[in-house]
């Protein structure tokens, strides 16, 4: 008798957890998959390094990530602005077809030659059709700003809108640019910020637009955006338009929770909130397509005037190496890094000049690879 | 002692023809100002600033006018014809709010004074107000904002279901004006450097032409400088150091961003003054929040924006003295605290406030 029951408790508990891991594959299988590691359990990653700035940190990003025997192996490309032909950036494309994910600093533009040259990094996001921009603000405790207990996710439709680089002289002197909003787009990008907003615990999306001007373009994104928000009642949803925004975020940032917006606008604000929790050197960004993923900072800057002189701030790169790693399901060595960067952020308070600090980015990167090996399993020498 | 008395009458006489005479001479240069009072709020605020100036003893006079939209022959909306006419005689305008009934069939009233006046450049001053505190101190700056063209041109079409393209248009015209009335602005100012703002890394041919003309204005007015900076760093900059920045100059849709983000570092539209200058040396100054419609009539209205629009009209004409009293008794009436109105931080009502700032004004002759 009790081994019928026995029976019958064991097969109720087999089943339930089949139906449970059934359902979470299946929710698995809808999310991004990250490239299965090749070779031995090595992940291929796409470097670019950019221009200014960008070469130093991510040199630093490769310094850390060796020290601390991440399983990531990276292919370098280089991409030269100052020519005119696209084959660089065709090859950097190829690259990440092949290796399904990258890490990149940013590219310059050089807006003094023919406009037919155009703007690698855009090139880049089209081609690949990566269409979600995430950013994700945080106030950090060991950096003084003017606003606290900033939280905000902004998720930026990234290849359409006023990006679309469709523009002609019609007439001598009067110049038309188009900005182009799709239906398509703009539930897929509505979308993805609920299923975010769902998976991070968030409770409210605000949609930014300017739908009182432009009628018939933002007007569209702002339908779609209702249209997905029906899906989702567990999410409050709301919109404001672009400058009330701004003047909201610059008097009040915390009443903002996740923020989806077309391409323009999620510009103006994702560098204003950049600003508002500490600086460009601080925030990492995230392009996501249905296939790729590509990393880089989240204000997308090149740094002129800073490069080679060991005053930039690696915090952002980093940060953005460790949601790569997040992406390739190396969770382990994610939340090591990071904790590393934070301590040095918040209790170390090892801070770069941009933050109001004195050290140089070697110092940083050392200080964060002395966390690392202190709390760390294993590292290579120091 | 009667040649005294005779020399002391002829004093005398000397004395009043000559106080006659600067009479009649300060006697024309009262000018004419149209004065449009708005809806909501609007008459409010608009006696209140009527108040202040009286205190102060501006040489101002009033012409109120309406300027509610009717339908001129043909079906054309346009504004009634006394007003447009005494707007085109005196020049200068001071604007209240206006409402824009969302089924009145219409444009908005401010798209169609625009319109009418061609009101090219919209000018904001953002100066931290000591009184009023935000997390920024020390801002002073200016953003000058093209204002008939770019992504605002309206144009917009439906190409095919689910796909929707909107124009925006930048003319070599248009942004050779704007570019030439910032720099011109500056050196009346005194203001040390000018900033484009653009984003011709990405608009490579609209921008790039934008930013052409400013180069081509710098050229002309060597003694101010010139910067341009991509829209994205400005933002970033600004909120993290405004002090950096100086006069700003840039298209409609990145002047409408960025002007109310720096409203909002000055503590919001309540306390924001703006002025638009057309074509033709008309100038229209306005208050740019709301009509308010939930404290209309309750004596609740803060008439700072518009009184400090008023102000920068008054050193539009020139009348510099009387621009800085008014503003001074204003800013000490804000930093006093004693008497605010509800959205200041206080709870006095508007006549309160008005009266506190006539009073100091005229403790201050």
């Amino acid at each position: 008798m009790i081994n019928y029951i026995y029976i019958y408790i064991y097969n109720t508990l087999v089943t339930t957890y089949r139906l449970i891991s059934m359902q979470l594959i299946t929710y698995e299988m809808l999310m991004l998959q990250p490239p299965p590691a090749k070779y031995g359990g090595r992940h291929t990653v796409t470097l670019i390094p950019g221009d200014g700035i960008g070469p130093e940190l991510l040199n630093h990003v490769k310094e850390v990530f060796r020290f601390s025997c991440v399983p990531v192996d990276f292919e370098v490309v280089h991409v030269n602005s100052a020519l005119e032909s696209e084959d660089d950036i065709n090859n950097a494309i190829t690259a990440i077809r092949r290796n399904g994910v990258a890490l990149k600093g940013n590219i310059e533009t050089n807006h003094t030659m023919a406009p037919s040259v155009k703007s690698r990094n855009n090139l880049l996001r089209t081609s690949l059709d990566l269409y979600a921009n995430v950013m994700h603000c945080q106030s950090l405790p060991g950096v003084q700003t003017r606003h606290k207990n900033i939280d905000i996710m902004i998720i930026r439709e990234n290849t359409e809108g006023e990006y679309s680089s469709l523009e002609h002289e019609s007439v001598s002197g009067v110049v038309e640019c188009l900005k182009i909003i799709t239906r398509n787009n703009s539930l897929r990008i509505a979308d993805y910020a609920f299923r975010l907003a769902r998976e991070k615990g968030r409770s409210r999306v605000t949609a930014v637009h300017k739908a009182n001007i432009m009628k018939l373009g933002d007007g569209l994104f702002l339908q779609c955006c209702r249209e997905v928000a029906s899906g989702y009642p567990d999410i409050t949803f709301d919109s404001m338009i672009v400058d009330n925004t701004t003047m909201q975020l610059v008097s009040k940032p915390q009443q903002f929770d996740v923020m989806v917006m077309p391409n323009l606008y999620g510009n103006v604000v994702s560098n204003v909130c950049a600003g508002l929790v500490g600086g460009p050197g601080l925030v990492p960004g995230a392009n996501y397509g249905r296939d790729y993923a590509v990393f880089e900072t989240a204000t997308r800057n090149t740094g002129k005037s800073i490069a080679g002189r060991n005053i930039a701030n690696p915090t952002a790169m980093l940060l953005a190496g460790c949601m790569m790693l997040d992406h390739l399901r190396l969770y382990d060595y994610a939340s090591m890094i990071r904790n590393a960067i934070l301590t040095t952020m918040n209790e170390t308070r090892l801070h770069t000049a941009d933050i109001g600090g004195q050290g140089t980015t070697s110092e940083v990167v050392q200080s964060i690879m002395r966390n690392i090996q202190s709390k760390g399993p294993l590292t290579t020498d120091l | 002692y009667v040649s005294f008395l005779w020399s002391y009458t002829k004093k005398c006489v000397i004395i009043i023809l000559s106080l006659n005479v600067m009479f009649l001479y300060s006697a024309s240069q009262i000018q004419t100002v149209t004065l449009i009072p708005g809806d909501g709020i609007g008459p409010e605020i608009s006696t209140a600033v009527m108040e202040i100036f009286d205190a102060a003893k501006a040489p101002i006079q009033w012409e109120e006018r309406n300027v509610t939209a009717i339908q001129g022959p043909g079906g054309k909306w346009m504004i009634p014809p006394d007003a447009k006419e005494s707007m085109d005689r005196n020049k200068i305008g001071l604007k209240g709010p206006l409402k824009t009934p969302i089924a009145a069939g219409h444009p908005s009233m401010n798209l169609l004074l625009r319109k009418t006046f061609d009101l090219y450049a919209n000018v904001r001053p953002c100066v931290s107000i000591e009184g009023y505190k935000t997390p920024y101190t020390d801002v002073d700056l200016v953003t000058i904002r093209e204002n008939t063209e770019g992504e605002y041109s309206g144009i917009e079409h439906l190409i095919v279901d689910g796909v929707v393209q909107s124009i925006k248009l930048i003319t070599e015209q248009a942004s050779q004006r704007i570019a030439e009335y910032a720099f011109e602005y500056a050196r009346n100012n005194q203001r040390a450097s000018v900033t484009a703002v653009h984003k011709a890394n990405i608009m490579r041919m609209s921008d790039g032409l934008f930013l052409r003309k400013c180069r081509e204005a710098a050229e002309k007015h060597k003694d101010v400088k010139f910067t341009e900076m991509y829209l994205d760093t400005v933002c970033l900059n600004m909120v993290q150091d405004p002090t950096q920045f100086d006069v700003l100059v840039m298209p409609n849709l990145y002047g409408d961003i960025l002007s109310d983000l720096c409203a909002g570092l000055i503590g919001g539209l309540g306390v924001t003054p703006s002025g638009n200058i057309g074509a033709n040396g008309v100038a229209i100054f306005e208050s740019v929040h709301g009509t308010a419609p939930d404290i209309a009539g309750k004596d609740m209205a803060n008439p700072t924006a518009l009184l400090l629009s008023a102000v920068m009209m008054l050193r539009h004409m020139g009348l510099h003295g009387h621009a800085k009293k008014i503003e001074t008794a204003c800013f000490d009436i804000i930093r006093d605290k004693k008497v605010l109105t509800k959205d200041l931080g206080g709870n006095s009502k508007c006549s309160e406030f008005t009266k506190a700032i006539c009073q100091r004004v005229r403790d201050l002759d």
